[in-house]
């Protein structure tokens, strides 16, 4: 009987969620539409001859090169140096009992929860008076910090599931904490040191606020901030151009996630940043 | 003896240092500071910039007497509840509720739909919102295929117009969460309840719901201060306007601060801002702890 209900229940089920699913689709059209036709304004249309004009046009070294090798830059440099430190920090945490441990924790989580649109300003200050404004170097370590608190909690999530009984025949062999670490911990989670660095490393590469308010001269700016001067600047806005820039900048992001999504499940990723 | 066991115990602490110290200087700091320059007129050019003088709270007895701050601080809440509290919570829900009933195909090709505009960066995100709301924009060229008349979204309906294009790019974490949250409800007592004649949404309130209560408060909680945060997106579609119809109060201090260079007064906005994600962040960390136990 139950399996009849839930047969009976199907065909609703999936007329509602495909109308759900289209509405989610139809703003993303005109990105595809747009890119492929050489006169596209915001309308949505199917192009009258499809062509790559739009492409081609933003495939140079300055339009497109440069700013992509900027968030690469950008958000290579923070994720490695957020797993680096996450992973240091991580290790006594989850092996050594110690009464820092829980109100560190917390306080961390707490730090997830700061706003970081309302710290720039403070933030901007901060970086004028070190001389830091308009170095990517010190914009990196920033958005290190930014994403270290929920990289440290989800490390250490991962570093827990690895049995401790493991490493204690490295310790009665003589070898060191660290070396422990990097000899045994390190390879078994592996996977989650993957899903960490693609979550911090995604984050950065679409964040817009982060780098607008911090790098100023246009060579140090990624593809989030430069491509603004495909819109708005002088009212005439090339939205073929800015849809097909749209598009290759979005597609690593996309590659990316679809490799944490497979190899790790995107439920199994979001329950190591979400439960306590 | 023991107190050499105390300091061997407190240097196994030490690769907790670079964390520690990057939030510290990059976390904690602007935070004080934050707090400390919006008693001061610091101003991002002039004089001011050089030598701010305290000035007490006359920042924060200009936001009360200045119309626009109260507005912002509705349109905030508006914003939040709208879109995240009823938007994305809800419609996440649901389409969690309806995978659980669909076929495989359909629920993974529309699961795929709702990610895509949750993973696309941030800034391209908030253009093709704004071309889909845009006065000839799709929404508008779809009604009027349908024979209705649409408005100028961004010009009449700012706010309605920002909230469906929060609810569009957000929904796909709520919807995650649920996902992962009913997968683990245990399909036996859903199905004794059936038997026992329980209709389908009694079955959602007494048992679901109940079962599902701790992913339900984290779940709120998250959204509500990623939307607290949303710059972007309101900032490509409105910025703000029509004549402060959208200024949230993220909009409100970037526009005080970095637009019109009064960093003091833009400070004062954004400590406000602070307050509120943290009030939201103790308690979720009380409720996390609260579940434990």
């Amino acid at each position: 009987m139950t399996t009849a209900g839930r047969r009976r229940a199907r065909g609703p089920a999936d007329a509602a969620l495909l109308l759900i699913g289209a509405c989610f689709i139809l703003p993303l059209l005109w990105l595809v539409f747009g890119s492929l036709d050489a006169e596209a304004g915001y309308q949505t249309r199917l192009p009258a001859s499809a062509s790559l004009t739009n492409f081609s046009a933003v495939l140079t070294p300055e339009l497109l090169l440069r700013p992509l090798w900027n968030s690469l830059l950008l958000s290579g440099g923070t994720a490695t140096l957020t797993v680096a430190a996450a992973v240091l920090a991580a290790y006594p945490l989850s092996r050594f009992q110690s009464r820092f441990n829980r109100p560190f924790m917390y306080s961390i989580l707490c730090g997830t929860c700061l706003p970081v649109t309302a710290i720039m300003v403070p933030v901007y200050g901060l970086f004028v008076q070190l001389r830091l404004l308009d170095s990517l170097p010190a914009t990196v370590l920033f958005m290190a910090a930014t994403a270290l608190p929920m990289a440290i909690w989800m490390t250490k999530n991962f570093m827990d599931a690895v049995p401790v009984s493991l490493e204690e025949a490295a310790w009665v062999d003589g070898a060191s904490g660290l070396t422990a670490l990097r000899a045994v911990v390190l390879p078994l989670m592996r996977q989650g040191l993957g899903v960490v660095f693609i979550f911090v490393f995604i984050q950065t590469w679409g964040n817009f606020f982060v780098p607008f308010i911090l790098l100023l001269s246009p060579s140090k700016q990624p593809a989030s901030v430069s491509i603004f001067s495909f819109f708005g600047q002088h009212g005439a806005i090339a939205y073929g151009q800015l849809a097909a820039f749209s598009i290759l900048y979005s597609v690593p992001v996309l590659v990316l996630y679809v490799l944490v999504a497979r190899g790790a499940g995107g439920s199994f990723a979001l329950s190591g940043a979400v439960k306590g | 003896m023991g107190e050499r066991k105390t300091v061997r115990q407190q240097l196994r602490l030490l690769p907790v240092v670079p964390s520690v110290l990057l939030i510290l200087l990059f976390l904690a700091a602007p935070v004080l500071w934050s707090f400390h320059a919006s008693f001061t007129n610091a101003a991002l050019t002039g004089r001011n910039a050089r030598n701010p003088a305290w000035i007490g709270v006359e920042n924060y007895a200009r936001l009360l007497s200045d119309s626009a701050f109260p507005a912002s601080v509705v349109l905030t809440i508006v914003f939040v509840v709208a879109s995240a509290v009823v938007g994305q919570n809800l419609l996440g829900l649901l389409i969690a509720g309806l995978m659980t009933r669909a076929r495989k195909p359909v629920s993974a090709a529309v699961g795929t739909a709702v990610v895509a505009a949750w993973v696309l960066p941030e800034i391209v995100a908030a253009f093709a919102a704004y071309a889909y709301f845009s006065k000839d924009g799709t929404l508008n060229q779809l009604l009027g295929g349908a024979g209705v008349a649409g408005a100028d979204w961004l010009y009449a309906y700012p706010m309605v117009a920002v909230v469906l294009a929060n609810i569009w790019r957000g929904t796909a974490f709520s919807m995650l969460v649920y996902r992962a949250a009913l997968a683990d409800v245990p399909q036996d007592i859903s199905e004794a309840a059936l038997m026992d004649g329980a209709a389908g949404w009694q079955r959602l309130v007494f048992i679901t719901l109940p079962l599902i209560r701790s992913s339900i408060a984290t779940n709120l909680m998250l959204v509500t201060l990623q939307t607290l945060a949303v710059f972007t997106l309101i900032w490509v579609m409105t910025a703000g306007g029509p004549s402060n119809a959208s200024t949230t109060l993220p909009v409100l201090a970037y526009q005080e601060a970095f637009k019109f260079g009064d960093i003091g007064y833009g400070t004062a906005i954004a400590t406000v801002l602070i307050v509120l994600g943290l009030v939201f962040g103790i308690a979720y960390v009380r409720l996390l702890k609260g579940d434990k136990r």
